[in-house]
């Protein structure tokens, strides 16, 4: 089952390193990762897509309330979530495809963001899910390259995560 | 208070001044330099070690009697990274510690020049939290929150990385008289809702049970287990850290659980309708032994909420210092008389106890022995176990009522005892204070034995030999069909000549009827005693 954690920390060198070595030397697994700075520039979030059962959550929970820079840690549910990727693709794009892709960006609402003679690089920031169809969609042209970030998210609703 | 210009060196002593510190333990080298400097004329004692491990060993028995935050220094590099089994083993007793290295100036960081580890780096696992000071004005503020952090909620051991060039800079001094950390506030105060669950459970309960570990210790709370033990007539089991929580004499008590505890203790932990743990995180060695434990009702009581849970499912969870919620409960509860349970478990107890086997030719029962010295201690004694078959026969025989059990309960860190008990006899110089350990833990620490001479510091040290390292020796016998390999510790010296040669008077007992008077020896002994104990070769952990 897969936990959407999200942890506001001190912004302090070697934080992320606590962290990750915390979920690694307890055995959790790390799905993504996401890390940058809040409102409060002295505040950091970390955004943690993590995989176990409800015993692991629990122990992820807690765990990371014992690191001494772990400002507070929040499990967002399933349902409450906002959430979202970013992902620039690289695809072969001939000039007699352009106006194929440049119609697949359109209904997917992807950006072109760079153009040269036989590539095309789209951008999309959307839920994990749906960048995968964009994937799936831009597979057979050819990729060339893929850089995604880790999720961010946020719970929806007027209410937000404070300390 | 006022500011004052000095370095950071200077401040580095003048902030343990203000945190009460009045010995430390410790091995200087080129990186810690500007400190060790500043140290002379100042009123803390520092005690020299003979490796780094010993020094972080020697705090943690030291702070095991204060209850407050020792220190342990060490250089950059090898020193450093030295000090990290006794980081770890620290950590996972819940022991306060801070400890101070030296580091390569901060323009080197990172180049792998001469003796540089990265060592809050590497030391991370085994730390409640660690600093790498590299801006000279936060010194002060760092150094407040370490202490403050090793000796809160659940204690640890706080390293602080310093720097040569950090050591040499000029500062403002000012020690900083409060400490708010906005993510650390550990929860001291148990939720009453949980507290009232507690006693209406407690009321209900016809087998009831208190587990209690180590954490008795670290909130001070033996006596309000004693007293709470009493008032609702509630049987107690100890795991290995909480031993000697309370007397070993006591009708209430029924020894340690676990792997390698007794009888009536692990029936008790299998048996009750309600199992009370008290500042225990019930580890893996101590768990084994419970097998039927469904039905139960588990109301689990620590500071530390991720222990609550982990290892054992709580019914009624209860987080907060054990100390400040015994009080709460004792304010509550009522008589109670559990008459029927603890006669079932009476009946338990006399099974248990075999008759002493006689020992082949030369060598003397430790059980016997542990026994009759455990008699012979003064009351407020502390006896310092290591690891393997000598902690057990210990942790089972001793039979302390007032006094101090220590040992390396989660690490199981061979090497531990001689230097806990020389940390543990610095702080209390006027209990006695005995280390035991066997001939194979023995040769890891007993460069120590120089220290003691050198500082002072009255130690008694037990060495039970019989050429092995027995635990291995025993699990190679019983799960590899006899196959030994590498258990023969052939090569060690003659454990009285090597006293002698550091000028401790020893002796050595390979009957049990000489026994009587070679304890009456080393305990009328004003200085360091050695004793060497001859056990039989193919001794077994449990007797």
């Amino acid at each position: 089952m897969k936990h959407t954690i999200s942890i506001l920390v001190e912004n302090h060198a070697g934080v992320l390193a606590r962290v990750a070595g915390l979920f690694a030397r307890r055995g959790f697994n790390i799905d993504s990762l996401a890390v940058g700075v809040t409102e409060d520039e002295k505040i950091s979030r970390i955004t943690i897509i993590a995989d176990g059962t409800a015993y692991t959550l629990e122990q992820i929970e807690k765990q990371l309330n014992k690191l001494i820079d772990v400002i507070k840690v929040r499990h967002l549910p399933a349902e409450e979530l906002l959430s979202r990727e970013l992902v620039l693709i690289k695809v072969a794009c001939l000039p007699s495809q352009r106006a194929e892709l440049i119609s697949l960006a359109e209904i997917a609402k992807a950006k072109i963001s760079d153009i040269t003679v036989n590539t095309m690089t789209l951008e999309l920031s959307d839920s994990v899910p749906r960048i995968k169809t964009f994937e799936e969609l831009l597979r057979p042209y050819g990729i060339k390259e893929t850089v995604r970030t880790g999720s961010i998210a946020m719970q929806k609703g007027g209410a937000s995560m404070k300390l | 208070m006022a500011s004052e210009k000095m370095t950071v060196a200077r401040a580095m002593v003048k902030a343990l001044e203000a945190e009460g510190v009045t010995t430390v333990f410790g091995y200087p080298g080129a990186a810690i330099c500007p400190f060790y400097d500043e140290l002379i004329g100042s009123g803390i004692r520092h005690v020299l070690v003979r490796h780094e491990v010993n020094g972080g060993h020697a705090a943690s028995g030291y702070a095991r009697m204060t209850g407050k935050p020792a220190v342990a220094i060490a250089t950059s590099g090898p020193g450093a990274t030295n000090l990290i089994t006794a980081i770890a083993t620290a950590h996972m007793d819940s022991i306060p510690m801070v400890l101070i290295t030296g580091q390569v100036s901060c323009e080197q960081i990172g180049r792998d020049v001469f003796q540089e580890a990265d060592i809050t780096g590497s030391a991370e696992p085994f730390v409640k939290h660690s600093y790498l000071v590299k801006d000279p004005e936060k010194m002060p503020v760092i150094f407040k929150n370490a202490f403050y952090i090793a000796g809160s909620g659940r204690p640890g051991p706080v390293l602080i990385d310093m720097p040569f060039d950090v050591q040499k800079a000029e500062i403002d001094f000012e020690y900083p008289e409060t400490v708010d950390i906005r993510s650390y506030k550990p929860s001291v105060q148990g939720n009453k809702l949980q507290i009232k669950r507690a006693i209406a459970a407690i009321e209900k309960s016809k087998k009831p049970l208190i587990c209690a570990g180590g954490g008795i210790f670290t909130a001070g709370a033996e006596n309000l287990l004693r007293q709470f033990m009493r008032l609702t007539d509630i049987p107690v089991v100890n795991t290995m850290m909480g031993m000697s929580s309370v007397p070993a004499d006591d009708p209430l008590f029924y020894g340690m659980i676990g792997m390698h505890g007794v009888k009536s203790a692990n029936y008790a932990i299998n048996n009750c309708d309600l199992l009370i743990l008290l500042g225990a995180r019930v580890g893996d060695r101590a768990v084994t032994a419970i097998s039927r434990l469904e039905g139960a009702t588990v109301i689990h009581i620590d500071v530390d909420p991720a222990e609550i849970g982990k290892n054992l499912a709580a019914t009624i969870p209860v987080v907060g210092d054990v100390k400040n919620i015994l009080e709460q409960l004792i304010s509550c509860a009522q008589n109670y008389d559990h008459y029927d349970w603890k006669q079932e478990l009476n009946e338990i107890r006399k099974t248990q106890d075999k008759p002493i086997e006689a020992e082949p030719e030369g060598c003397v029962n430790p059980k016997a022995f542990i026994r009759l010295l455990g008699q012979k201690l003064p009351d407020n004694s502390v006896v310092s176990a290591d690891v393997g078959q000598n902690q057990i026969w210990t942790v089972n025989n001793i039979g302390l009522k007032n006094g101090r059990f220590i040992t390396s309960g989660g690490m199981g860190t061979m090497g531990y005892s001689v230097p806990a008990a020389l940390g543990a006899k610095a702080a209390r110089p006027d209990s006695e204070v005995v280390a035991i350990c066997g001939d194979g833990s023995f040769q890891m620490q007993f460069m120590e034995l120089a220290t003691m001479i050198q500082h002072d510091i009255a130690v008694k040290v037990i060495v039970m030999t019989n050429n092995r390292l027995g635990m291995v020796r025993e699990l190679q016998t019983n799960g590899y069909d006899n196959r030994l390999t590498a258990v023969f510790l052939d090569g060690s010296p003659d454990f009285i000549k090597l006293a002698d040669s550091y000028g401790i008077p020893a002796r050595r007992v390979t009957d049990i009827a000489d026994a009587d008077k070679a304890i009456d020896e080393m305990l009328s002994s004003k200085g360091c005693y050695l004793l060497e104990v001859r056990v039989a070769e193919n001794e077994k952990t449990i007797l």
